[in-house]
């Protein structure tokens, strides 16, 4: 790991040298309280104070919606991969989403590696950056409030400039054509990063205990909490929608009924959609409301966990911030631990 | 090498889709009960008819071109190359629509997904095959591949319950079945009706548990028993099984779920932290108890 410096003086000239390398994608401001990621038009557009966007980074990979099937009735199926050539640079990315594109790595990644996502993971540039938490961060609880890979380049804010980490072998071809504009770190810079540190880890207020957590889950699967919970939630899907590391899809076809061809089309979908576990003959393994929202909560905490060892979830702070009925992640785990 | 050195996972372009599926062709339909009718595929690909390798319980994904895709156990056995054969029940949209399809029409398949059963396990074991209804659909994959491999297992005892007579699957092999030496081959009916027309029935009357009296000296600890079929067939089944101190992880259950892109992606047939179409379709009983959201027995 190499750690240089980037003053803010440079930085314009930075973000601008970054286009050499792709298109620049950044945060941006949408409306007072919310922030989209987007194509940088103008430097002055980056939202470098940002906490959250609506969408995590994983629509740069996993598309909402894209075919991915041709078809015709008599010649059969070609691939279709959108953006397969497109090099992109996804630069603000703080660490939680770094920690839900690794996850998200793992989903694809495992068993059988799916094409689509890959095509385009491998040709995007991360560029991370730090964060100051606000009241429904609760990264550090999830260890995803640092990381030391996944990006290619990581920001670390300091008052007069930016710590720039280097993260890959991309990383280092961008610090060192830009390297005009780097200079070394000083032992004051050291001092001031260890003093932001401090204060960044005094900001937290939420917190998830998650020490035993899925064995709670476990001896919990029939608590009232989840009755409770399947009350007040809606099943809209936001949180599926929002979250940095859910990936169910639906796969459909739609034929064009003028030709023999049509396309197959896969789809974001959530596991609280009431068709989700529904099979032909119509039998609906989880019908009820609770039923599907305790499964996705045991999915991130105990499921996940199971298989790979960490929970899949990043502490992002999304799915508290969009829920519509305002169902707090940390106070449903709270509940269920006899906390409150 | 990829330049990213944070990415751990495969990141070639050029790595298989498992997306994307083989063109088939539809080359026969035997009808066998009423909505339950088997079908013959050959792929277009020649040389794929014998590289298609597959175990004994796993499913394929079938595309019927703009309709959709499903997934479909496979009822033929390896060991009988060229034609994959599958069991279907009239059930759902792509299964409707698989039922309007002309004979040599085109259809899509992916896979073979799924575990399979534990074939190299069950080598130099008793097998007992319990039946009951469409369940014979993967078991009859099971059963052909023992049957080709003769040798390399021990007693076997099929057991294969329907309603009547008329709903026996696969009925002409269930015949020349009940005359092989090496195979004891028990079915029964809860119902024999005597109406001119019908089939003869020289099986037994009632449950198929009741078939568990014509089995002498069962070797309990030696035996493995595959056991497929609907909800209520489970429930009495598997208390017969417990009963004879069958150990948990000799009874091998198929489960079914929505496996949509059955690569353990989409998520739709997640139980637990299992997924069916990886973990499974293919599971002991001992980790069915430990399952949620099962259909109770």
């Amino acid at each position: 790991m190499r750690i240089l410096k980037l003053p803010k003086t440079n930085f314009k000239t930075f973000m601008e040298g970054l286009r050499n390398y792709g298109e620049v994608h950044i945060p941006k401001k949408k409306s007072n309280q919310s922030f989209v990621f987007g194509p940088m038009e103008d430097i002055s557009e980056i939202a470098m104070d940002y906490l959250r966007t609506i969408c995590p980074p994983k629509k740069y990979f996993f598309k909402p919606k894209e075919v991915v099937i041709n078809y015709t009735n008599t010649k059969g199926f070609a691939e279709v991969i959108e953006d397969a050539d497109k090099k992109n640079v996804l630069f603000g990315l703080h660490p939680c989403d770094i920690h839900g594109l690794k996850i998200l790595d793992i989903v694809f990644g495992t068993n059988y590696p799916d094409k689509y996502y890959f095509a385009r993971r491998k040709n995007v540039i991360v560029i991370g950056l730090s964060c100051m938490p606000d009241d429904k961060c609760f990264c550090r609880s999830m260890a995803t409030d640092a990381t030391e890979d996944g990006f290619d380049l990581f920001l670390s804010e300091l008052k007069s400039s930016y710590l720039l980490t280097v993260g890959s072998s991309v990383g280092d071809d961008i610090s060192t054509d830009l390297k005009h504009l780097l200079t070394d770190v000083t032992k004051k810079d050291t001092i001031e990063y260890l003093t932001i540190r401090k204060d960044r880890k005094n900001k937290f207020t939420l917190s998830l205990d998650s020490s035993d957590l899925p064995y709670i889950l476990e001896l919990q699967r029939e608590s009232e909490v989840w009755e409770e919970l399947g009350k007040k939630c809606l099943c809209c899907g936001s949180c599926s929608m929002v979250c940095p590391t859910c990936a169910c899809f639906n796969i459909y076809d739609v034929q064009n009924f003028l030709t023999d061809n049509g396309e197959r089309v896969r789809q974001w979908d959530s596991c609280l959609f009431k068709d989700y576990a529904v099979v032909a003959g119509g039998h609906n393994f989880r019908a009820n409301r609770a039923d599907r929202v305790k499964n996705r909560y045991y999915d991130k905490q105990n499921g996940f966990v199971s298989q790979y060892g960490k929970p899949s979830c990043t502490g992002c702070g999304r799915c508290i911030q969009y829920c519509p009925t305002k169902i707090h992640v940390v106070e449903v785990f709270n509940k269920v631990r006899g906390e409150i | 090498m990829d330049r990213h050195s944070h990415l751990n996972y495969s990141t070639n372009a050029r790595v298989t889709n498992v997306m994307l599926p083989d063109l088939a062709r539809l080359v026969r339909v035997i009808p066998m009960v009423e909505d339950n009718f088997l079908f013959l595929f050959r792929f277009e690909d020649p040389t794929l008819n014998e590289k298609f390798l597959y175990k004994p319980g796993q499913f394929v994904e079938i595309t019927l071109l703009g309709t959709g895709e499903a997934p479909i156990s496979i009822s033929s056995t390896p060991t009988r190359k060229g034609v994959l054969e599958m069991c279907i029940r009239r059930m759902g949209r792509v299964t409707n629509a698989l039922y309007n399809l002309p004979e040599n029409s085109l259809v899509g398949i992916r896979g073979p997904y799924g575990n399979g059963y534990p074939i190299d396990e069950m080598k130099g074991h008793d097998i007992l095959i319990i039946a009951g209804g469409l369940g014979m659909a993967p078991l009859r994959s099971l059963l052909n591949y023992i049957l080709d491999n003769r040798s390399q297992f021990g007693r076997v005892i099929l057991m294969y319950g329907t309603k009547t007579p008329d709903d026996v699957l696969f009925r002409d092999e269930m015949e020349s079945m009940m005359r092989r030496p090496d195979l004891e081959c028990l079915l029964s009916v809860e119902q024999a009706y005597q109406y001119p027309g019908a089939h003869p029935w020289r099986g037994k009357i009632g449950m198929v548990t009741e078939l568990f009296q014509y089995v002498k000296d069962l070797n309990v600890q030696n035996t493995y028993a595959a056991v497929c079929g609907p909800p209520i067939f489970y429930k009495f089944v598997l208390d017969k099984l417990l009963k004879l101190n069958f150990s948990k992880d000799h009874i091998l259950m198929s489960l079914e779920r929505r496996m949509e892109c059955g690569v353990g992606k989409c998520g739709h047939c997640a139980i637990g932290y299992k997924y069916t179409c990886i973990d499974g379709p293919i599971f002991n009983y001992w980790d069915i108890l430990n399952m949620p959201e099962l259909i109770e027995f």
